[in-house]
């Protein structure tokens, strides 16, 4: 008998509840090719709670009031790295960012990230940002027979690059540095993450192979240090400190 | 930023520029990602570039401020600076190989530093080919003329 008691609490409430909802004014870059060859910045006020995620806020435009904006989303809770965008001038998720952090009493901004080719709206081309990706051959590389049972890590090893196995290839961190805005070769923060992964995994055997391919002239050496990837990471991975981990295990190899 | 409303669906009334068939071009990004570059032509240079930077710049902080202390504080401070001063410091093989070092890990230490702000900033190949052109030649300009000037210095030129 469950739902009797639901029903007392909600009673019990007075009926003149303050209302959660506030109006907050979503403010989007939209762009579209068959329209025009310029992107305009778009208002749209919506009644939401505060409490809720950007992600819930997008929604309720596309499906209440504007079909046509588009933004990629899967899974809406943070795993899948499709909904990275630039929110108020950051990058971020928007299915892991609440409206009440994001100081929902001005417009809030809301663009597509950058240094990727804007398609529509909030959707960018990411085939670039995967290349890079499978440049740095994100896999596990061995030699020799295979062993008949798994192959055994122990607890120490397996902490070495726990923080970079967090990656969700969201291109937050990516879009967010500075170099790669001006330098799409520049191989970029999330490839480097992944490459991290294998080169300090002690299972693998490419790790050489890796160096070299990040020892290139668009590989960790153009990295400058600004720490905007780190700062932009969903996840927390310390991006900056795993490229510079990188950088040593280079020279540490040379020298 | 412009905080008006617009609407993003039909900028001009009427006149439609792109439509689904006809869409406007994209702007691509600067230097596009392209396949990974081919085995041989990596190398270690750029490894070197960083390292150099690093060390070269610590042993300029010494050489820098070392020349900046004689020249400018101590003994008199910049009015004692003149042609026989000069004279008199480039008498001796130690401050001949002060001056040269220095000028030599200063020039190559700013000519790396302002190929990798060309290479982080200018976009175009074309622009990056000339600025890093022109930047060379000074530098090898400026290499040798120091250079040929230290070691072929005559303190009794009239």
């Amino acid at each position: 008998m469950a739902t009797p008691t639901l029903d007392k609490v909600e009673d019990a409430k007075p009926a003149s509840a303050p209302s959660p909802y506030i109006t907050v004014t979503f403010r989007i870059r939209r762009y579209n090719p068959e329209i025009s060859s310029e992107a305009e910045w778009q208002d749209f006020p919506i009644e939401i709670d505060p409490k809720e995620r950007v992600l819930d806020g997008l929604h309720k435009i596309k499906w209440e009031t504007d079909g046509t904006l588009t933004f990629r989303r899967s899974c809406a809770h943070g795993i899948c790295g499709s909904d990275a965008m630039r929110i108020n001038g950051k990058n971020r998720l928007a299915c892991k960012t609440l409206i009440k952090d994001i100081n929902p009493e001005k417009p809030i901004t809301i663009e597509a990230i950058k240094g990727l080719t804007v398609l529509k709206d909030l959707v960018v081309d990411m085939d670039p940002f995967f290349q890079a990706y499978r440049d740095v051959m994100p896999f596990l590389i061995t030699k020799g027979n295979e062993p008949t049972r798994e192959r055994l890590q122990s607890a120490e090893d397996r902490e070495r690059f726990d923080d970079t196995t967090k990656c969700i290839l969201c291109a937050a961190c990516t879009s967010s540095c500075p170099v790669f805005w001006n330098d799409g070769q520049y191989f970029g923060p999330a490839a480097i993450v992944n490459a991290h992964r294998f080169i300090f995994d002690s299972r693998d055997e490419g790790g050489e192979q890796r160096l070299e391919i990040l020892n290139d002239k668009d590989g960790v050496w153009r990295c400058r240090t600004t720490f905007n990837c780190t700062d932009a990471c969903p996840r927390g991975i310390e991006v900056t400190k795993a490229i510079q981990e990188v950088k040593r295990a280079l020279i540490t190899r040379r020298f | 930023m412009s905080a008006e409303t617009t609407s993003a669906v039909g900028p001009v009334e009427g006149e439609r520029l792109y439509d689904v068939d006809n869409p406007a071009p994209l702007i691509e990004p600067p230097r596009k990602r392209t396949k990974k570059s081919p085995k041989t032509a990596r190398t270690n240079f750029e490894l070197y570039g960083w390292l150099f930077m690093r060390l070269s710049g610590i042993v300029l902080v010494v050489l820098v401020l070392g020349h900046l202390l004689i020249q400018l504080v101590l003994d008199g401070g910049v009015s004692k600076i003149g042609f026989a001063f000069v004279a008199g410091r480039w008498a001796s093989p130690f401050w001949q190989t002060w001056d040269l070092l220095m000028l030599w890990l200063a020039m190559l230490h700013g000519a790396n530093g302002l190929r990798t702000v060309i290479n982080d900033y200018a976009e175009r190949p074309t622009t990056r080919f000339w600025l890093k052109n022109l930047l060379y030649t000074a530098t090898v300009f400026t290499v040798l003329l120091g250079t040929l000037v230290i070691f072929t210095f005559d303190p009794n030129i009239r």
